[in-house]
């Protein structure tokens, strides 16, 4: 199962992210595991600078936004 | 170009809804009408132009440009880029541990933050179409001032004693690292766009920020009408004249607990110059409204201890307070004639 991890300090933007990656994994019938991440301390050990980020199974995939629709299926049927 | 919008709002408040322009409802709508859809037709075009720019500014890049500058002009480069990056507010908290572990000093990442809120395209070109070139110029001077004397003076007390200790530890690593081998760092690659990525990102952008201001814009032009069209010229000039020295610290307090962005409080500062406010006073109550506001100081809480934010906030409103007091004793030579 894939991990997911939402990176950011708790704006709109981020929950909205984590929705996203959960609405389309259902849609798509693949189980995953979506975590927000809100800890600065974690989201610096990323080091990302712009949230929100999302990293896949431990590392970042994609920060400063929320994802499009088509990344996000490009990470569900990316094998792992 | 301009004049169309004027004729505009003449056509559709004396004309179509014959409403007489020596009313006070006249005035107030036709300067409503005028403003909004100026200063939407502008924003429209202007965020979409200057976003096709900068589609490859992203911020580690401008990390790194600032970690490759000695710390005497660090503090212009960091407020200099805070006023251009396109920056969130709820970014500002990833952005503060990514400039900190990169080992660039406090003083520098909150130049940095503190002229980000003050400077931006919006404001540039709301000001520049309802006050004119001059004005924008000295709000741009004295937003990256600010910006500039708050770090420096937050550097000189040693601010970073009072981070958090996770920050506090990360800073003390990379600046160790720095001192063994200084000014090593690379600057990424702008990475290569198409013209097609760069239309793709401004289009983005375009609808992320009208989307989010054009409430301020409304709201901030509603109450600018209301000003421009019920307060007969010159009240403020005979109730709050730029004589009594304690009008700009009332108009930096009167501005804490409103919480808005540029946006909003531009079109309010353009009546309140009109009716005689004086304009050090007007500056003074607009960066204290869009500055120092209550919610990101919250959020800095998660890096900063309670006293370095004190000390940050204090810093500010005394830098809000000179800026004021300044202008009002230099304004009446710095923008005579416009």
């Amino acid at each position: 199962m894939k991990q997911f991890e939402v990176l950011g300090t708790g704006c709109k933007k981020c929950t909205s992210t984590a929705e996203s990656i959960e609405r389309i994994a259902q849609e798509m019938g693949e189980s995953v595991e979506v975590v927000k991440v809100t800890d600065p301390a974690k989201i610096m050990g990323y080091q990302v600078m712009s949230t929100p980020a999302v990293a896949l199974d431990g590392r970042v995939v994609h920060s400063g936004s929320v994802p499009d629709r088509e990344t996000v299926m490009r990470w569900l049927t990316a094998s792992a | 170009m301009l004049a169309i919008f004027t004729q505009l709002a003449d056509w559709l408040t004396y004309t179509l809804m014959g409403l007489s322009p020596e009313t006070k409802l006249g005035t107030s709508i036709h300067f409503f009408i005028e403003d909004t859809t100026k200063i939407l037709f502008l924003l429209v075009v202007m965020i979409y132009v200057i976003a096709l720019m900068r589609a490859s500014l992203n911020l580690e890049r401008v990390r790194a440009y600032i970690q490759r500058k000695n710390r005497t002009v660090g503090y212009f480069f960091g407020s200099g880029f805070g006023a251009i990056t396109p920056f969130c507010s709820c970014s500002s908290i990833p952005l503060f541990l990514g400039f900190t572990s990169a080992g660039i000093p406090l003083g520098i990442t909150m130049a940095f933050l503190f002229t980000s809120p003050i400077i931006n395209e919006v404001a540039v070109i709301m000001l520049w179409s309802l006050l004119g070139w001059k004005f924008t110029l000295a709000y741009i001077v004295i937003g990256m001032a600010v910006g500039m004397v708050g770090g420096m003076i937050l550097d000189a007390i040693k601010g970073e004693r009072w981070l958090k200790d996770f920050a506090a530890r990360a800073y003390q690593k990379a600046a160790e690292q720095a001192h063994d081998s200084p000014h090593d760092v690379e600057v990424p690659e702008a990475p290569k766009l198409t013209f097609k990525d760069r239309h793709d990102f401004a289009k983005d952008e375009l609808k992320e920020i009208v989307g989010r201001i054009w409430k301020w814009v409304l709201i901030g032009v509603g109450l600018g009408a209301a000003l421009h069209g019920f307060v007969p010229d010159g009240w403020f000039a005979e109730n709050l004249g730029s004589g009594q020295w304690w009008s700009v610290p009332a108009a930096v307090f009167a501005g804490l607990p409103l919480y808005s962005n540029a946006t909003g409080v531009i079109p309010v500062m353009e009546s309140l110059i009109v009716k005689g406010l004086p304009v050090g006073t007007t500056l003074a109550f607009c960066m204290s409204t869009v500055a120092a506001s209550f919610p990101e100081f919250i959020m800095l809480k998660q890096v900063m201890t309670f006293r370095l934010l004190a000390i940050i906030f204090a810093i500010l409103l005394a830098n809000f307070m000179v800026v004021g007091w300044v202008i009002n004793a230099i304004g009446p030579w710095l923008f005579a004639g416009s």
